[in-house]
């Protein structure tokens, strides 16, 4: 009598990619196999923590150039100026609150950073828009052209933060309650990497949240898969893709204000500096995916941090040593993105 | 027809570039002459090494389209390989020849080594990595101090032949005392014109037109049936050995070297302007690029100087104008080119017939 055609059972859930979990344990794997060589627990934590700290900030400005490749084949090699230009706006604006960053209170010395962060992302997302739309727009799809324009844009901008900065090395020293070490248990861990792993963490959240809880976040990933497809079903990618870029440059100038604080100084040739810590990172987490971006930046961090205490001559190519390492595990990068 | 011969059946083609090349060509070969002081000489002397230097990126670029960034650190290969040698065997022929043969043997070993590994790979990796390696050659030969003198670079002496304090007779010869300065550049002058010859050869052969082939469709050169690695692997082993050869030039003509001379990035980003802003793919832009440029770069600072001072008190002008802002000028002439006139200034001459 069961004439009627029963249905399937429909999945719980669609089927879900499945997750490769095998490099999310690179991370703590580097750290623990960092431990004895170490020789006490206490350097051990303070090295790991100034090498998540550092690369937080690798993290923050590597992201949005990673997403830029992933979703339109940009490789922007003029990345580094907006580093740059965030370092210097940070500098211009911390000099113009010197009150603030002077005092103690720690409550003040966020409020003289906040608006140097704010400065730094919405003057390095304009800059990013111009950039995009002058120098970008006209080379889609020409890949050599790209390298080169992108290339001459690094130049002129580099020129440009001399005529306005001057072409001196600038100090940007910490605002004062930022200096100085916490106490942890027997380790002594610096106050501002503490502060530059929170900030890190929050921008790595809200991207999270963004890509995957978002419409345009899901746009976005989408294109990164398969740009003709989202445009066959109607979405316009290039104005998402000049939304991601204003967003990367933002994330870049931000991070270089992090950059400059970290070094304590600042110089434009920063730019081009750590354009190459950059490209090291985006390359062994995959070009294109921000989590193996993440994963790729914590890695540099530690791994530059750890032997830098242990063995500082090879402090100098360990990243090198790391990306050699890891294409020859994976020649596409710890995540490769599809159809790439 | 000899012409012909000598320049590989690929003349300038228009008048006008065929008079701007002579008159560089004339003005180089007769520099100690017409243009006196030490100044005037050594830029002339880096004109011709840039030349070589120049041509031999425009192979890998303009005539293959690999950007590489690790062209200067084939260049350094050939400056360090000869001062070392110089500095350690004493100042003799024998050690030149060591220095540049074993320069030569390194360069070609790993470019080949990098071009077998990356060059599969798109053109943008291929950027990245280059610019990767070779940030980590030049911290390597800053941190090899013991032998290659570190950030303070090494002093060495040149065989006798070409030390000012020679001299090849006392009577000055048409105003300029024959004297090993003047050895040297002819010496560097006549290598250069060698090996931009021996290159025009290379491009105008039928290896040189397969590379353009693989420039323009790698996917079709490769269903024609050139193996397109092997090619673009040649390819780049040639173009980082004659950059090997400029930079064995440049360390016989300074008598100095260290990091900033010639492995610095900022020599890479002078490279990339030189190719593009005076033609890629046409290897008399190599010419016209490094000759402008050079000329700008030790003379355009003097025309800015006085610029700089018309417009003393405008707020902004002055620092825009300012003598070391010489760079920003080239940045935007080579962003205007890349958009403009991508054959640079040779493909826009050509074109004009």
């Amino acid at each position: 009598m069961s004439a009627v055609a029963v249905a399937p059972a429909l999945p719980d859930a669609l089927p879900a990619v499945k997750l490769d979990r095998l490099p999310l344990l690179l991370v703590p794997a580097l750290a623990l196999i960092a431990l004895p060589f170490m020789g006490s627990f206490s350097t051990w934590v303070t090295l790991t923590v100034a090498g998540i700290a550092m690369g937080m900030i690798i993290f923050i400005i590597a992201s949005g150039l990673t997403l830029v490749f992933g979703l339109m084949d940009v490789l922007n090699f003029g990345h580094g100026v907006f580093i740059a230009l965030g370092a210097y706006l940070a500098i211009s604006v911390l000099g113009l609150m010197g009150g603030w960053t002077a005092s103690e209170n720690l409550l003040l010395n966020l409020l003289a950073l906040l608006p140097a962060m704010l400065v730094a992302i919405a003057v390095a997302g304009a800059v990013g828009f111009a950039f995009e739309r002058v120098i970008i727009r006209p080379v889609y799809g020409q890949h050599l052209k790209q390298i080169l324009i992108t290339m001459g844009g690094m130049i002129v901008g580099e020129e440009l933060i001399k005529v306005i900065w001057g072409p001196q090395t600038i100090p940007l020293p910490l605002p004062a309650a930022f200096r100085g070490s916490l106490l942890l248990g027997e380790a002594a861990v610096e106050k501002y990497r503490l502060i530059a792993v929170v900030i890190g963490l929050a921008v790595f959240a809200a991207m999270f949240w963004v890509l995957s809880r978002t419409k345009a976040g899901l746009l976005i990933r989408a294109g990164v898969q398969d740009r003709e497809m989202v445009e066959s079903l109607g979405y316009r990618i290039r104005r998402l893709f000049v939304g991601v870029f204003v967003a990367g440059s933002s994330l870049a100038g931000l991070g270089g204000v992090m950059w400059g604080l970290y070094q304590q100084n600042v110089t434009p040739q920063m730019g081009a500096q750590v354009n190459v810590l950059i490209f090291i990172v985006i390359i062994i987490g995959g070009l294109g995916s921000v989590g193996g971006c993440f994963i790729g930046a914590l890695l540099v961090g530690l791994l530059a941090n750890y032997t830098g205490f242990l063995a500082p001559k090879v402090a100098l190519f360990s990243n090198i040593l790391l990306m050699v390492v890891v294409l020859l595990w994976r020649p596409q990068g710890i995540y490769p993105v599809a159809n790439r | 027809m000899m012409l012909h011969r000598v320049f590989s059946g690929d003349l300038p083609r228009n008048r006008l570039l065929t008079v701007m090349l002579l008159a560089i060509a004339v003005a180089l070969a007769f520099a100690p002459f017409v243009f006196p002081g030490a100044k005037a000489l050594n830029v002339a002397a880096k004109i011709c090494i840039f030349i070589v230097l120049v041509a031999s990126f425009d192979l890998l670029l303009g005539y293959t389209g690999i950007v590489s960034f690790a062209h200067t650190m084939f260049f350094g290969i050939g400056t360090y390989g000869v001062s070392i040698a110089l500095a350690r065997m004493g100042p003799s022929w024998p050690a030149v020849a060591a220095g540049a043969g074993g320069a030569l043997a390194l360069s070609l070993a790993l470019s080949l080594l990098i071009g077998l590994f990356s060059l599969r790979v798109k053109a943008i990796f291929y950027a990245m990595i280059t610019l990767a390696v070779a940030s980590a050659f030049q911290t390597l030969a800053s941190q090899l101090s013991e032998i290659t003198g570190g950030e303070d670079g090494l002093n060495f002496k040149v065989p006798e032949m070409l030390t000012p304090g020679f001299s090849l007779s006392e009577q000055p010869f048409l105003g300029v005392s024959p004297d090993g300065k003047l050895i040297s550049y002819y010496l560097v002058f006549a290598a250069t014109v060698a090996l931009f010859l021996v290159m025009l050869r290379i491009v105008n052969s039928p290896f040189g037109r397969v590379l353009q082939a693989i420039r323009e469709n790698a996917f079709r050169a490769e269903a024609l049936g050139y193996r397109t690695v092997v090619y673009r692997t040649a390819s780049n082993v040639l173009s980082a050995g004659f950059a090997t050869l400029a930079g064995a030039l440049l360390a016989l003509w300074l008598r100095y070297n260290g990091p900033d001379t010639s492995l610095s990035f900022e020599i890479m980003i002078d490279i990339l302007l030189m190719v593009v802003i005076g033609g890629m793919g046409t290897m008399y832009g190599a010419v016209v690029g490094a000759a402008l440029f050079i000329v700008a770069q030790n003379y355009l600072q003097d025309l800015m100087r006085i610029a700089s001072d018309a417009v003393e008190g405008v707020p902004l002008l002055p620092d825009l104008v300012h003598p070391d802002r010489w760079l920003l000028w080239l940045g935007i002439l080579f962003i205007l080119s890349v958009y403009r006139f991508p054959a640079g200034i040779v493909g826009k001459l050509r074109a004009m017939k």
